[in-house]
């Protein structure tokens, strides 16, 4: 990464991602082929919901016919997490337009929010709606047609997973966290670490009691406060 | 091509309560400020959404028992993390992910 916020180093920065959507996004367009769903549909759901782990949860609601009411339900709880992602980001973008800020927060994802928040140590803390809007939109192009593909794949490939694909993006955010660890000045190394491991324990006894796509949410907002308390004890 | 109302409606109103939830924070943000407190908050946000990002790959939930470990991405991660700590380059970190999980599919 550098420091440079222009549309050259956005496209470099985001190939990461990219490289990751289109291993997902293949796997998803297969496995919602497998589950009825026509290329028009996979496609629409890529550009309309654009939602990553979400649309999984869709395609296996749809093969149940589950009632549409519970399908949306479940896919906010699922994406609720962007509230808080989205306001962690928009400050920086407060000084643009009220349609760029719109335009930035419709197209923001888990990947481009932890691609921007590790920008920020390149930046001195800085962040435009150039940089954010080329790294989005190359994620949500690369995302729509590669599922696209995956669809049109179809029942060619069986079993997408044991190619590995399904890993490239955890893969980036273990590579993520660490960066974010290592080179955010703003909270203190070990406050991140206990952080960390606060929510790793969290996350391991959670899963006793709540279903994985709530727990999520409860995790990060538990993960924050127990990480707010922290920093004001060890101050 | 195929398109059922019933799929038609599912992506539409997923659509627009994940826009919501993408958008909303950054209308009321572009015209309010945040408090000291909330901001110290939402500082924690990264690190908390990647780890459990990163843990729910690594676990698989059983409910009512604890989870069990998803051996090939635990597997997996051990040389993703040594790639990270190395190269500090997140295109490497991905390539050495991948590859990782599917030498250990292959093994295992």
């Amino acid at each position: 990464m550098t420091g440079d916020l222009d549309t050259k180093s956005a496209l470099k920065e985001t190939l990461p991602t990219v490289f990751g959507y289109i291993g997902i996004a293949l796997a998803f367009g297969i496995t919602a082929r497998a589950n009825g769903l026509s290329i028009l549909e996979i496609f629409l759901m890529s550009l309309i919901t654009y939602a990553g782990s979400a649309e999984f949860v869709i395609v296996s609601l749809v093969a149940l016919h589950a009632g549409i009411g519970s399908i949306v339900l479940s896919v906010f709880l699922v994406n609720a997490r962007m509230i808080l992602m989205s306001m962690v980001v928009a400050p920086y973008l407060s000084h643009e337009s009220m349609w760029k800020n719109i335009w930035a927060g419709t197209l923001l994802t888990d990947e481009t929010f932890a691609l921007s928040m590790n920008k920020l140590n390149y930046t001195g803390r800085k962040l435009n709606f150039r940089w954010l809007d080329t790294a989005n939109l190359f994620a949500y192009l690369v995302w729509g047609f590669s599922s696209a593909i995956g669809g049109m794949l179809g029942n060619l490939i069986s079993d997408p997973e044991k190619f590995g694909f399904s890993f490239a993006l955890v893969a980036m955010f273990i590579g993520l966290l660490y960066l974010q660890m290592v080179s955010d000045r703003t909270i203190k190394l070990m406050v991140q670490f206990i952080v960390v491991l606060f929510v790793i324990v969290a996350m391991y006894l959670g899963m006793r009691w709540l279903p994985q796509n709530g727990l999520l949410l409860v995790v990060t907002l538990l993960g924050c406060g127990f990480g707010v308390v922290l920093k004001h004890g060890t101050k | 091509m195929a398109l059922s109302s019933y799929v038609l409606l599912v992506i539409l109103g997923s659509g627009l309560v994940t826009w919501l939830s993408r958008v909303i924070p950054f209308i009321l943000l572009k015209q309010f400020k945040l408090p000291k407190i909330i901001v110290n908050f939402l500082g924690f946000v990264p690190i908390c959404i990647m780890t459990a990002l990163w843990m729910e790959s690594l676990f698989i939930q059983h409910l009512g028992q604890f989870p069990s470990l998803n051996v090939p991405n635990a597997l997996a991660s051990i040389p993703t993390l040594i790639s990270a700590v190395i190269s500090k380059n997140l295109l490497i970190i991905v390539v050495v992910g991948v590859i990782s999980l599917g030498i250990v599919n292959l093994l295992v």
